[in-house]
C-alpha cells in the first residue's frame, strides 16, 4: 500500500479569497454586522480621540499661557472678614528669587459700571471695576483684542480697557475714538477691549482702569485684592510656598494662593470621568456587534451546508473548513473595526474642528480597534466555525 | 477480471445503517477496475447515494471493507481521507455546486485548492480543464450567466482539473433539459476515453443506456451487475 496521502495546506492569500467569497455572497448582510462593530468601535475612537484632541488642546494652551503663574489673594480673617493685602507686599515678592514678574490688583467695589448714564442703577451687570498696572497683560498673559492696552499716559486719565465679557455686557465690539462708558459716576473712555484671560478669568467680567486715575478719580485706598505673579518655571513649587510669608509676614494663614493652570488642568481630569463612562457604552455597543457578527456567522453555517459539503468532497479537511469559517468572520470584523475607527477618526475631527482643537487619534486607538475587532471577531466566528468543521459531509450535501 | 492493481474500487460485505435502524445498504460486493465506464441504477431510496458516498470515501461503512485507489478506508484518518479525495476523486452533483459571484475560471480552480497547488498553477490547470469541456470562452463568467448545461460543464471541469482517477457523478443530466443532459453525458464519455474511471448515478434509462456497465441497485442490495455490447 502506499504511503497515506497528506492534505495541502492552504495559504495565508488563499484563505482571505476563501473569506472574500463568503462576504462578497452575501453583501447587504455583511455590511450590517460590520456596522454593529464599526458603531462600537467608532463610539470608541471618538471618546478617546475627543478626549485626546481636548487635551492636546489644553496642552497648547498651557504651553502658551505657561504654567509658572501664581496668585495671591487676601483671603479671610480668622474672624471672617475680607482682609486686605498690605501695599508693600509687591515690593516684597518682587524680591523673592523665583519671581519673574508680579503685579496687581484692586477691585473697586463701589465703582459700578454702565453703558450710559441713563441706565437704572441696580443694572450693573455684575462688572467689577479693578485697579491696574501697567504690567498686568504680560503678567497674565493677555492679549488686546481691539484698541490699546493701557500705559503710563492714559494709566493717569479716565482710561478704560474692558474684559472680553464686560465688552460683550456693554455691547461693544470694538474701540472707536470716542466710546465712553459711565463707571463710577463719570465717564471714562474705552481704550481697549481685551481677549479673554483663561489664567485670569475673573478679568473677563472687569473694567480695568490705571492705578493711578483709580486714586485720583475714585478714591481708590490702594488695597491690593489680587498678586499675579511669574515665577521662574523650575521654581514654581518653590515660590509658591514662600509667596504667603513674603506676602503677609504677619498672618501668612489669611493669604489665598493659587496656580490658575491647575484648575485648568482639574478640569481637565474632570472630563476624563466621563471618557469612561462613554468608554464603557463603546464597549457594550461592540459587544453587541460582536453578537451580530456571531448569529451571522451561524446562520452563514447553516445556509451554506451545501458549500460545506462540496468542499469537503473536495478534499477539505475539517481543519481547512474552520479556518475558512473564522477568516470569514476575521475579516468581517476588521472590516467594521476599520470602517469604526474611520468614522470615529472623522467624528473627532469634525468635533475637535468645531470646538477649534488639534485633532488627534491616538496610534494606540487605531491599533486596539484594530486588535479589538480581531479578538471580537475570533471568539464570535469560532463556534460557527467549529460547528461547520464538525458536520459531516453527506450530510452537508443532502442539505442541497 | 484484471489483476488487483487494476482495480480502483473495492467493496466487500459493504453495510451501512443510519442510527434510527435504516440500512441504507446491505452487503454489497462490487469492484470497479480502471477505465471502467459504469451506471449504478435503481429508483430512489435504493441506496445509490450511498454507495456513492462509500466510493467517494465521504462516508464509512458500518460493516465490510471499502478500498479505494489501494487505500483501505477503516485504515485512514479523516484528514487522510480528505486528502485522498483531494487528489483521487472528483465530484459532481445533479445540483451543480459552483460558488455564485466567483468566476468560472476560479470556481474551477478552486478544484485544486485543497491539493497544495499554487494559486497561478491552479488557474492555468483550471483554464486547460474548461478548454476540455468547451468553455473556453467562458472563462470570466459567472456561474449565474450560464446555461444549466454551461454550469453542468464547469462543475465537471471542476471535478477533473485535479486529473483524478475516479470520477463519481451524482445524478449529472438530473436539473438538465434533455439536450444539455446529452452533451454533458458525452462529455462524461470522452473523459472515460481519456482514461478516467466514471461512475454515473442514474435513475434514468436513456442516461444509463450510454454506459457500458450497469449495476442495479433495490432496496440496498446489488441486485444486477451487467456489461452491455455498446454501440
Amino acid at each position: 500500500m502506499a504511503s497515506s496521502p497528506r492534505p495541502g495546506r492552504l495559504n495565508p492569500r488563499d484563505l482571505v479569497r476563501l473569506g472574500g467569497y463568503g462576504l462578497r455572497a452575501r453583501p447587504l448582510r455583511v455590511v450590517l454586522s460590520a456596522l454593529g462593530i464599526a458603531i462600537g468601535i467608532a463610539a470608541m475612537a471618538a471618546v478617546v480621540g475627543i478626549s485626546a484632541s481636548g487635551r492636546a488642546s489644553l496642552d497648547r494652551l498651557l504651553d502658551s499661557l505657561g504654567t509658572n503663574l501664581l496668585t495671591a489673594g487676601p483671603g479671610q480673617t480668622l474672624f471672617g472678614e475680607s482682609a486686605t493685602l498690605p501695599n508693600e507686599s509687591v515690593a516684597m515678592v518682587r524680591r523673592m528669587g523665583q519671581v519673574e514678574s508680579v503685579t496687581a490688583i484692586g477691585l473697586l467695589p463701589e465703582a459700578r459700571v454702565y453703558r450710559t448714564d441713563k441706565i437704572p442703577a441696580p443694572q450693573s451687570g455684575g462688572i467689577g471695576t479693578y485697579a491696574v498696572r501697567t504690567d498686568l497683560l504680560d503678567t497674565v498673559g493677555g492679549k488686546v483684542t481691539s484698541g490699546t492696552w493701557l500705559n503710563d499716559a492714559t494709566g493717569h486719565y479716565p482710561a478704560v480697557v474692558l474684559g472680553a465679557r464686560t465688552a460683550q455686557v456693554l455691547g461693544l465690539r470694538t474701540v472707536s475714538r470716542d466710546v465712553q462708558i459711565w463707571l463710577g459716576g463719570r465717564w471714562f473712555t474705552v481704550a481697549g477691549i481685551l481677549d479673554p484671560v483663561p489664567l485670569a478669568p475673573e478679568l473677563d467680567l472687569g473694567a480695568l482702569i490705571g492705578w493711578p486715575a483709580a486714586q485720583r478719580y475714585l478714591g481708590f485706598d490702594g488695597n491690593i485684592t489680587t498678586l499675579y505673579l511669574r515665577a521662574n518655571p523650575d521654581a514654581v513649587q518653590t515660590a509658591r510656598g514662600l509667596l504667603a510669608r513674603t506676602v503677609n509676614p504677619a498672618q501668612p494663614n489669611e493669604v489665598d494662593v493659587s496656580r490658575p493652570s491647575d484648575a485648568l488642568a482639574a478640569q481637565a481630569a474632570a472630563e476624563t470621568t466621563f471618557t469612561g463612562l462613554l468608554l464603557g457604552l463603546g464597549a457594550v455597543a461592540l459587544l453587541v456587534g460582536g453578537i451580530g457578527v456571531a448569529n451571522t456567522m451561524v446562520i452563514s453555517v447553516l445556509e451554506r451546508r451545501a458549500e460545506i459539503g462540496l468542499r469537503r468532497s473536495l478534499g477539505a479537511t475539517r481543519g481547512h473548513i474552520r479556518i475558512q469559517f473564522l477568516t470569514e468572520s476575521l475579516l468581517l470584523s476588521v472590516f467594521g473595526g476599520s470602517t469604526g475607527i474611520l468614522l470615529g477618526s472623522g467624528v473627532t475631527a469634525v468635533y475637535a474642528t468645531v470646538r477649534g482643537w488639534p485633532t488627534v487619534v491616538p496610534a494606540w486607538v487605531i491599533a486596539g480597534g484594530i486588535a479589538a475587532a480581531l479578538i471580537i471577531g475570533a471568539v464570535a466566528g469560532l463556534y460557527p466555525a467549529v460547528r461547520a468543521a464538525r458536520l459531516a459531509p453527506t450530510e452537508a450535501l443532502a442539505a442541497a | 477480471m484484471t489483476s488487483a492493481a487494476g482495480v480502483i474500487v473495492t467493496l466487500r460485505g459493504v453495510g451501512r445503517e443510519y442510527a434510527g435502524g435504516v440500512t441504507a445498504l446491505r452487503d454489497v460486493d462490487l469492484d470497479i477496475h480502471r477505465g471502467e465506464l459504469v451506471a449504478i441504477v435503481g429508483p430512489s431510496g435504493s441506496g445509490k447515494t450511498t454507495m456513492l458516498n462509500m466510493m467517494g470515501t465521504l462516508d464509512r461503512p458500518s460493516s465490510g471493507q471499502v478500498v479505494i485507489d489501494g487505500f483501505d478506508v477503516a485504515e485512514l484518518s479523516d484528514r487522510e481521507l480528505s486528502a485522498l479525495r483531494a487528489r483521487q476523486i472528483g465530484f459532481v452533483f445533479q445540483h451543480f455546486h459552483l460558488a455564485p459571484g466567483v468566476s468560472v475560471l476560479d470556481n474551477v480552480s478552486d478544484g485544486l485548492l485543497y491539493t497544495g497547488v499554487r494559486l497561478r498553477e491552479r488557474r492555468e490547470r483550471a483554464e486547460a480543464a474548461l478548454r476540455l469541456v468547451g468553455l473556453g470562452h467562458r472563462l470570466t463568467h459567472r456561474p449565474h450567466e450560464l446555461s444549466g448545461g454551461e454550469r453542468q460543464r464547469t462543475a465537471i471541469a471542476r471535478a477533473v482539473v485535479g486529473e483524478p482517477a475516479l470520477l463519481l457523478a451524482d445524478e449529472p443530466t438530473g436539473a438538465l433539459d434533455s439536450q444539455s443532459g446529452e452533451g454533458v453525458m458525452r462529455l462524461l464519455l470522452d473523459l472515460n476515453n481519456f482514461g478516467t474511471t466514471v461512475v454515473v448515478i442514474t435513475h434514468e434509462p436513456a442516461v444509463a443506456s450510454h454506459l457500458a456497465r450497469h449495476v442495479s441497485m433495490l432496496d440496498g442490495h446489488v441486485v444486477g451487475d451487467q456489461t452491455v455490447a455498446m454501440t
